[in-house]
């Protein structure tokens, strides 16, 4: 017998012949008071980002040149001047940077190492939770830009911004490889206490535009 | 309201000043008390060491002997202990299940729902928090786990304490953390039991209280055995005495 | 599908498992290895500060959540509904898997799945590997294994890094170095990691930026990545890492090839099931809204991370806890390890006193699942006793398993387990015999509380005046004895009252 095929019969005969099936309650919320893309909703979004140490800026409007002005001021405090974007960035949001370099398969991870920065957008951010969603999508980028460089500004739309998880969930699609991202990188390793920036990004700064 | 009381093992042989304390508090609120001279044991401590067809014998017994005196005329069973009323709650049927007599499961599940803890009698059943009594000493109050979180009883004996006169009742830091007793395990991981009752007498002696009061006879033993071999001057003193006493 | 006709459940008790593969058994039943972590005064203060501060913090978190209840419920039935109907689901999840560009193994037991990881690494040729934190592959030993053929495993977490270089074992499902304050973490550091800064302080920040240091190069490097998973989802074969620093991220990512070691009770119906464990899951294990990262894939994602997966499905002891239908439900654990925080008995005694890789109340019923419970002299045997059934884990389980309720239960398997093994009773299972004896009869009872009050007798000032012999001498050790009334209650009920009912 195969190791497939002798757990499955241990499976089965473990369970016996008529195993019963519980009703699954779904009593919990499955979407949230406010609808997506409220000024209530952006405020609880930046409330929880803050808590977890991320940056916020705020854009007013929707406006890719608004966008791209408030990127080139929070790089430039930070004395950046260098950035990876994946090629759907829309150009309005990095055209005020010095050097741009846009992503493409041949960068390796060494090459990632040595750029300070990235700029992407995203899919999905969960207000509840302060959660942004990356699915690999070309304005997301492939997973490893946002993860090597130390910096990823990350432009979250208010109208995608949703109040709880399954709305979140329900919004992406599971066979794309995801992201969830909640503030820069953390550990709780050292006596339980929360210390940010551990192997991905040190600093999130989140761009909040409409 | 005509009552059975429930006496437990531990408070017949170890702890009958629990029990008189038990019937003068119901006989002053004008209940009648009935004691079931056959009972014996809820068969928690078998249960819980492992030995549970040994435990399936004094189970059965317990029901037949409540059922009888319910049928009798009695309207609830209570007992001076949330874990002896915890076993019959939420043991006693399963036990029975296991082994195979569902015909128990049933009469046991009867008997449970009208088995009560003496706060939960008092407060829930009977509707008072103030039995009349004074007691002019501070304390400061225990919530066993069995009481605490297999049967839930809350604040209810906090009601009640608040209500006795003359008490000057101090919160007990940490007071959801076990004390360590835990039956046999305080014999079995006699060291552990032992590091956890060592915090939870920190935590009494925290309060200056002279006193130590919980709904639980056995977990009192444990504290007060502790107290009283380090010669710390703190009583422990059980629920139902706080709330028998008159002066 | 044809009606089934396989082998018969194996049952908890009996044999233990091969315990020479692997880490599920210690060398020392639970009260000996205890007696050891409790005389550790470093180890009590670290314990207590971390478990009071996690305490505090999930406290928190979970308040805020107005249908946590809900989410409980629904937990609960999801992992019990994927029991029941396990076999199909695995098969789905393989077969989405496979759909999508992996390859699925499936392991039996321990020795099994080192052998399969060890060829998969051997293949591509790769003398090292990056680990992701994953209890499965501490379970099955894997590192052990991976370095008896020349590959070493490079511990990502930082947590894991700390016991690694420590030379140390976990002591904690979420936390493993729970056990070590932060001074202690930065003389390890100090003496063991590879060029760091021998001034560094021990500020946890600085602690943690070596760690990025030290790894990044290695994560830079690595060619093969070795993962576990928190949940695996049949219907669309997408796999989930949840984690905090970003090192689970980088292994996921950065390699040619990743390997990921799953238990078989991981696998979840449906991608809508996440909705409730990625809720449950955070607030109950960091006390956090959400964990800083949560990565899914489904099977090879084209021109982005590994593009050559295995999955391994592992048994390992798990048909065998399947088999026991209170038991089961050990299986639903997700990992958070919040009742290791409540539990006042491993706040106390720590992770190592437990001997598995699973410590705490979760361990105490999963690990004797696991490995069975022999009746004799197994340390795990010991483990369902290493309780007071104080019901705090309960309280906080976020999938409800009632942890007290099956305590009690491997109890009761293991004395059965005894009396099958041996053709004298105990000590105690002879005691316990008597005294149920005595009080199956209410007049035996009588005489016994007579007597007993005799008793009162031999005790003077709470000790007794002839030591009791063991294990009654451990309650005097520490304690007072109380002494025996000299009248029953129903002794002064008869003479008060006369007779009644
Ligand atoms: S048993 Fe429950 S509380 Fe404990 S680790 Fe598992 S899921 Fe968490």
């Amino acid at each position: 017998m195969t190791a497939r095929e002798e757990i499955l019969s241990r499976i089965r005969g473990a369970l016996g012949d008529t195993p019963s099936r519980p009703d699954v309650p779904r009593t919990h919320r499955q979407q949230g008071v406010h609808r997506p893309g409220t000024p209530e909703l952006v405020r609880q979004l930046i409330d929880r980002l803050e808590d977890y140490r991320a940056t916020v800026v705020r854009v007013a409007a929707e406006d890719d040149d608004a966008i791209g002005q408030a990127i080139a001021d929070a790089l430039t405090v930070r004395g950046i001047g260098q950035v990876v974007a994946p090629p759907g960035v829309p150009r309005a949001w990095t055209g005020r940077l010095a050097d741009v370099v846009v992503d493409e398969a041949s960068i390796d991870a060494r090459t990632l190492d040595r750029i300070p920065a990235v700029v992407t957008g995203s899919v999905v951010a969960i207000a509840e939770t302060g959660t942004i969603v990356l699915d690999g999508a070309t304005v997301c980028g492939r997973r490893a830009i946002t993860l090597v460089p130390d910096t990823h500004v990350c432009v979250v739309r208010a109208m995608h911004v949703v109040q709880t998880v399954p709305e979140g969930l329900q919004r992406v699609d599971p066979r794309r490889a995801l992201t969830f991202v909640s503030g820069p990188s953390a550990t709780s390793d050292i006596e339980l206490d929360r210390v940010e920036g551990v192997h991905g990004p040190r600093t999130l700064i989140v761009v909040v535009a409409g | 309201m005509k009552v059975a009381l429930f006496i437990t093992c531990l408070g017949d042989v170890l702890f009958p000043e629990v029990g008189k304390a038990t019937v003068a508090v119901l006989e002053r609120l004008g209940h009648e008390v009935v004691f079931p001279r056959d009972q014996t044991c809820c068969g928690q401590m078998h249960t819980n060491t492992g030995y549970q067809h040994d435990a399936a014998g004094l189970v059965r017994h317990h029901v037949e002997v409540f059922e009888r005196v319910l049928a009798d005329g009695c309207e609830a069973v209570v007992a001076p202990s949330g874990s002896c009323v915890g076993s019959v709650r939420h043991q006693h049927a399963a036990l029975a299940r296991r082994e195979g007599d569902e015909a128990l499961a049933v009469r046991a599940e009867a008997v449970a729902a009208r088995t009560f803890e003496l706060s939960e009698l008092l407060v829930d059943v009977l509707g008072v928090t103030d039995v009349g009594a004074a007691y002019p000493h501070r304390v400061t109050y225990h919530p066993t786990c069995h009481s605490l979180r297999l049967l839930g009883v809350g604040d209810r004996p906090l009601r009640l304490l608040r209500a006795v006169r003359g008490i000057d009742l101090v919160e007990l830091p940490a007071a959801d953390s076990c004390c360590g007793f835990g039956g046999t395990f305080s014999i079995k991981n006699a060291d552990t039991s032992t590091a956890m009752l060592a915090d939870k007498m920190s935590s009494v002696l925290a309060t200056r209280a002279e006193v130590v009061t919980a709904g639980d006879a056995s977990c009192l033993m444990h504290i007060g055995g502790g107290l009283s071999r380090l010669r710390t001057g703190v009583r422990p003193v059980h629920l139902a005495e706080i709330l028998a006493s008159t002066t | 599908m044809s009606t089934f006709l396989g082998m018969p459940g194996v049952p908890v008790r009996g044999p233990a498992a091969d315990t020479a593969v692997g880490h599920l058994t210690g060398d020392r039943p639970f009260p000996a290895a205890a007696r050891d972590s409790l005389a550790d005064t470093q180890l009590r203060r670290n314990l207590a500060h971390a478990t009071s501060t996690i305490r505090a913090k999930r406290a928190a978190v979970v308040t805020e959540v107005p249908d946590w209840e809900a989410l409980r419920d629904a937990g609960s039935a999801i992992k019990a509904d994927t029991m029941a109907r396990l076999p199909e689901l695995l098969e789905q999840l393989e077969a989405n898997v496979v759909a999508r560009g992996g390859t699925v193994h499936w392991a039996r037991d321990a020795a099994e799945a080192n052998r399969i990881v060890t060829d998969l690494v051997r293949a591509t040729g790769a003398d090292e590997v990056v680990k992701v934190k994953s209890m499965a592959t501490q379970e099955i030993g894997l590192n052990e294994a991976l370095e008896a053929v020349g590959v070493t495993a490079h511990e990502t977490d930082l947590a894991e890094l700390i016991v690694q270089l420590g030379h140390d074992r976990p002591s904690h499902i979420l936390v493993p170095a729970i056990h070590r304050g932060r001074a202690e973490i930065r003389e390890i550091f100090a003496l063991e990691m590879p060029g760091v800064d021998p001034s560094l302080t021990d500020e946890p920040a600085v602690l943690a930026a070596a760690a990025r240091t030290h790894l990044r190069q290695v994560f830079l490097r690595a060619r093969v990545a070795v993962s576990g998973a928190n949940f695996g989802v049949a219907e669309t074969g997408t796999l989930t890492v949840v984690e905090s620093e970003g090192n689970g991220r980088m292994c996921l990512t950065l390699p040619e090839t990743l390997i990921t070691v799953m238990g078989i009770e991981k696998v979840v119906p449906s991608w809508r099931d996440l909705e409730v464990f990625l809720q449950l899951l955070p607030r109950s294990s960091t006390g956090e809204r959400m964990n800083p990262y949560t990565s899914t894939w489904t099977g090879v994602t084209p021109g982005d991370g590994p593009q050559e997966f295995h999955l391994v499905l592992l048994d390992n002891g798990r048909t065998r806890a399947l088999a026991d239908d209170l038991g089961r439900t050990a299986l639903h654990c997700i990992r958070c390890s919040a009742c290791l925080n409540v539990c006042p008995v491993y706040e106390r005694t720590g992770g190592h006193a437990y001997g598995s890789t699973y410590p705490g109340p979760i361990g105490a019923i999963l690990t004797p699942l696991l490995t069975g419970l022999t009746g004799g002299d197994d340390p795990n045997d010991s483990l369902p006793y290493a309780s007071t059934l104080c019901g705090a884990c309960y309280d906080v389980c976020p999938v409800k398993i009632n942890i007290p309720e099956i305590l009690v239960q491997l109890r009761a398997e293991h004395t059965e387990a005894h009396a099958d093994r041996h053709r004298l009773p105990t000590a105690e299972a002879a005691a316990m015999k008597a005294v149920a004896w005595s009080m199956a009869d209410p007049a035996r009872f009588a005489r016994a509380g007579r007597a007993a009050a005799l008793a009162r007798h031999g005790i003077r000032r709470g000790k007794p005046l002839l030591p009791l012999p063991p294990p009654l001498n451990g309650w005097t050790a520490s304690r007072d004895a109380p002494r025996p009334s000299a009248e029953s209650f129903r002794d002064w009920w008869a003479r008060t009252r006369g007779p009644s009912s």
